[in-house]
């Protein structure tokens, strides 16, 4: 854990979260503190509950206990479209890019929620294969063309905090490069970031920690600079 | 599925001692015999009739999970072929009923082969639309007599030798009608294709996944459902001799889901309980109250609806603290079975 | 002149008459479909509604000299306002539960709408006049039009438009189709869906009213007048499939217009030709002629 005094202002604060599926007890008491501008991931085997805890904190999940701050205020009293008006981007594991709209109905459905999101006409510089395709129904889109019209939406809006879940599953490695590439751009313009992410090698480079989940819990915590010193508990607890 | 209108339906329950069971059952059916001395045999062979229909429409929905508004067609339909059996061939009262139920058990097959076609809601809304076409029949149609319907319908001489114009005998014989067709149900449920209806109801993909032929058991639910609904209706035309458009009206069919679900939908008993109550209510306040019994009726399926899904019945088995299968207890054990 | 041996004043006219069944159901065949898509509920209550705002409309008229035109705009008003309430106290509370509890408790709405209205107007109800500005008809040659009949089928084309167009083309619609695939999600990137559930019921239970007033000078205002046309209606959704807007209201006005056809060559028929077509189109098309499976 970092020092306690911080010149940056803590964007999100987890603070023993348990969550329920059902009956299921599916998060143990989850600690977890992102500063303004880091990028964290969570890693973690299938079913280690990091999935969850992203869901937890926008209150997709049934019930749950705990505190979940972000930038100052508690969340888990409000609706999850009242935290997403906060500032948070959410981007799915499934993606969620809807059927029945068009790509840039797609794009243009979240509203904003803080000034100083990418404008059009920025996402589709970033996003050149999004203006070509968006009169097409956004589910035509490959894969890859999906993922990103899953962020460029979030991008729009204004929030500050991205929770991405998952995004590089399933996609050529041509792809993943290029979302790198625009991860490492949102870092550089000050978006505070978590990343759910199977892929240890996508993931490694760019966080500056990373926490290990596992069973519902963080079961270690790893900064950028202990890596190399980390790498083998490391692929011992993902099974890589 | 677990708020699924199946998951609301309490089973019966397997644990009570057996022989507990059977006196239970002894005390109902003397209970039945005396009841006719006590209250008028109208009311209760009413009483019956409806119990039966409702039981039988309970068969359908509280346990292979599809929701028919349309049971009047099979109610009245069959009340009009009996009837009309009755009043112009002849036929003796357990042969006018027979006419009435292999009726029903026809347009059950028709209902079902067309409504199944379509799932959930879209199935309701078919047995409706089924249901109404069977009304505009009965209105048009000169052997119905339109809006009179068919009266004077003469209860005759049961198998040819006892005659059913005194009430006190017709309510023993529909007593016995309507104990066997009740046993009949029971059976069902408790059968081999019972279970595998549950199972189907409870998770359809499974049950296809392990191989049933689900199209076939929805259809003989119908047809089963439909058959029992027509001999409950071709009582009902001997017992007040008379066969009217109500019978076939969409609030009959309504009236029948209002039964189920305040007696308690998957219960054995419910169908009856609530079926006695609407009829003992709509008895006391049909001179009373005019067009308000409708409002009554629709303000208890709204509430029944809110907040008292398990029924009359159902909420005092969960009283008693009866062993009552959860939901998912009730799928592995019918998934097992298979 | 004569078309097949039938008068092309009958045969036009009894055509009209059938596109002025085929609006109402086209009306309210798509307002239960918009209904259905959002809350996957279908509202039994929505023809008791549509008879309510012929009453609004009725009693206006009587008890506050409101005229045809202001009652276009009124009832539906109020009849949203009313749907507003009842998605708030009641059908909320049945999302998490099966869909046919819905219908259950929308059936139960019937029974006491039909039951108060038939307790203070009784079973015949009574008759609207027809407003000044539309009264009498127009020669077109191959028939006389009343105009009242021709407004409907105006009126109704237009709103149906309407409603297409912003369900299919507004960032409006855009949420709302977002919403009837995926509400969690919708919530997640900021929308109250909650609100917007609420207000579409509202919407599409207005259009319901809106339809009533159109009626009310056409048919008696009866507490009757809804219930049987709602069966007819579900025949029609069963018929369409509730999948596409477009597909609702083209299946309410060609099966109008087959209702008026079957009227001029066998009219003892006609009463129940939708019905018979949805056999057919049962047995044949057994997901509906346009819809994706419920």
């Amino acid at each position: 854990m970092s020092g306690a005094f911080e010149t940056r202002t803590e964007m999100l604060r987890i603070t023993d979260l348990h969550a329920f599926y059902g009956e299921s007890h599916v998060l143990h008491g989850i600690d977890l503190r992102v500063k303004e501008g880091e990028l964290v991931t969570l890693l973690g085997r299938n079913g280690s509950g990091r999935s969850t805890t992203l869901k937890s904190v926008m209150g997709l999940v049934g019930r749950r206990t705990g505190s979940v701050m972000f930038d100052g205020r508690e969340v888990t009293t409000l609706a999850p479209h009242r935290i997403t008006r906060l500032g948070i981007g959410y981007c799915p594991e499934e993606r969620g890019i809807f059927s029945g709209l068009t790509t840039e109905e797609n794009l243009m459905l979240p509203p904003e929620v803080k000034g100083g999101g990418m404008s059009i006409e920025e996402i589709y510089a970033v996003f050149p294969n999004l203006y070509e395709r968006r009169t097409s129904p956004g589910t035509r889109l490959s894969g890859g063309e999906q993922q990103m019209l899953a962020m460029a939406r979030i991008l729009r809006t204004g929030a500050r905090l991205l929770l991405l879940d998952e995004i590089t599953e399933g996609l050529a490695p041509v792809i993943v490069k290029k979302l790198g590439e625009v991860i490492r751009l949102l870092k550089s313009r000050g978006y505070t970031i978590v990343l759910v992410e199977q892929n240890f090698r996508f993931a490694a480079p760019l966080a500056d920690r990373h926490f290990v989940l596992e069973h519902g819990r963080i079961v270690a915590t790893v900064q950028k600079d202990e890596l190399a010193a980390k790498t083998e508990m490391l692929h011992e607890l993902l099974g890589v | 599925m677990d708020s699924s209108i199946a998951a609301t339906a309490a089973s019966p329950s397997p644990a009570r001692p057996t022989r507990r069971r059977g006196w239970g059952w002894v005390a109902l059916v003397a209970l039945g015999l005396v009841l006719p001395f006590v209250v008028s045999p109208i009311f209760v062979m009413k009483v019956l009739c409806f119990a039966l229909f409702a039981s039988a429409f309970n068969l359908l929905l509280g346990f292979a999970g599809l929701l028919s508004f349309g049971h009047a067609a099979f109610f009245g339909g069959a009340a009009y072929v009996c009837a009309a059996l009755s009043k112009y061939v002849g036929l003796t009262p357990e042969l006018a009923i027979l006419g009435g139920a292999i009726f029903a058990a026809g347009l059950g097959a028709i209902f079902g082969a067309l409504s199944i076609r379509r799932a959930g809601i879209y199935l309701t809304m078919i047995t409706l639309a089924l249901a109404q076409l069977v009304f505009f029949l009965a209105v048009q149609l000169p052997l119905t007599g339109g809006e009179d319907g068919l009266q004077g319908v003469p209860r005759g001489k049961l198998f040819g030798l006892i005659d059913l114009a005194d009430d006190h005998t017709m309510y023993f014989f529909v007593f016995a009608v309507f104990c066997a067709g009740f046993w009949l149900i029971h059976r069902t449920i408790h059968s081999p294709f019972g279970q595998v209806l549950s199972a189907i109801r409870a998770n359809e993909p499974r049950a296809i996944s392990l191989g049933y032929d689900v199209a076939r058991y929805k259809l003989l639910a119908f047809v089963l459902s439909a058959t029992i609904a027509g001999v409950a209706g071709a009582m009902k035309a001997l017992v007040f001799q008379l066969a009217s458009l109500t019978d076939v009206d969409w609030h009959m069919s309504g009236e029948v889901v209002l039964m189920t679900l305040l007696g308690g939908l998957g219960t054995i008993f419910g169908p009856a309980a609530g079926a006695f109550t609407i009829v003992a209510l709509q008895n006391e306040l049909a001179d009373k109250v005019g067009p308000w019994v409708s409002v009554i009726m629709g303000v208890i399926f709204v509430v029944c609806v809110l907040a008292f899904r398990r029924g009359l019945v159902g909420e005092l088995m969960a009283l008693r603290g009866s062993r009552r299968e959860t939901m998912n207890e009730r799928t592995n054990r019918t998934a097992n079975a298979l | 002149m004569d078309i097949f041996g039938i008068s092309s004043q009958a045969l036009f006219g009894q055509l009209l008459l059938g596109l002025v069944n085929g609006s109402f159901y086209a009306i309210l065949s798509l307002g239960l479909a918009v209904i259905f898509g959002l809350l996957n509920i279908i509202n039994f209550s929505h023809g008791t509604l549509y008879m309510f705002g012929a009453f609004v409309a009725l009693l206006g008229l009587n008890h506050l000299g409101m005229n045809y035109w202001v009652a276009l705009v009124v009832a539906p008003a109020v009849v949203g306002l009313l749907g507003v309430v009842i998605e708030r106290s009641m059908l909320k509370r049945l999302y998490q539960l099966d869909h046919l509890y819905g219908l259950l408790l929308t059936f139960g709405l019937v029974l006491i709408g039909e039951g108060i209205f038939r307790y203070f107007f009784g079973v015949s109800g009574a008759s609207y006049a027809v407003p000044e500005s539309l009264r009498g008809g127009v020669d077109l040659g191959f028939m006389f039009m009343p105009l009242y009949r021709g407004w409907v089928v105006a009126a109704a084309l237009v709103v149906c438009f309407v409603t297409w167009w912003v369900i299919e083309r507004t960032p409006l619609g855009a949420t709302l189709r977002a919403a009837t695939e995926k509400p969690l999600l919708v919530q997640a990137l900021g929308i109250n869906v909650p609100v917007l559930v609420t207000t579409t019921f509202g919407a599409g239970v207005a259009l319901a009213a809106f339809a009533g007033v159109l009626a009310a000078p056409i048919v008696q205002v009866s507490p009757g007048m809804g219930a049987n046309l709602i069966i007819v209606v579900f025949a029609v959704v069963v018929i369409g499939g509730m999948g596409s807007i477009a597909g609702s209201i083209v299946t309410g006005l060609g099966l109008g217009l087959i209702e008026g056809l079957t009227k001029l060559v066998y009219p003892a028929g006609s009463a129940v030709v939708i019905f018979v077509v949805m056999i057919i189109v049962l047995l044949f098309r057994p997901a509906g002629l346009f819809g994706k499976q419920a």
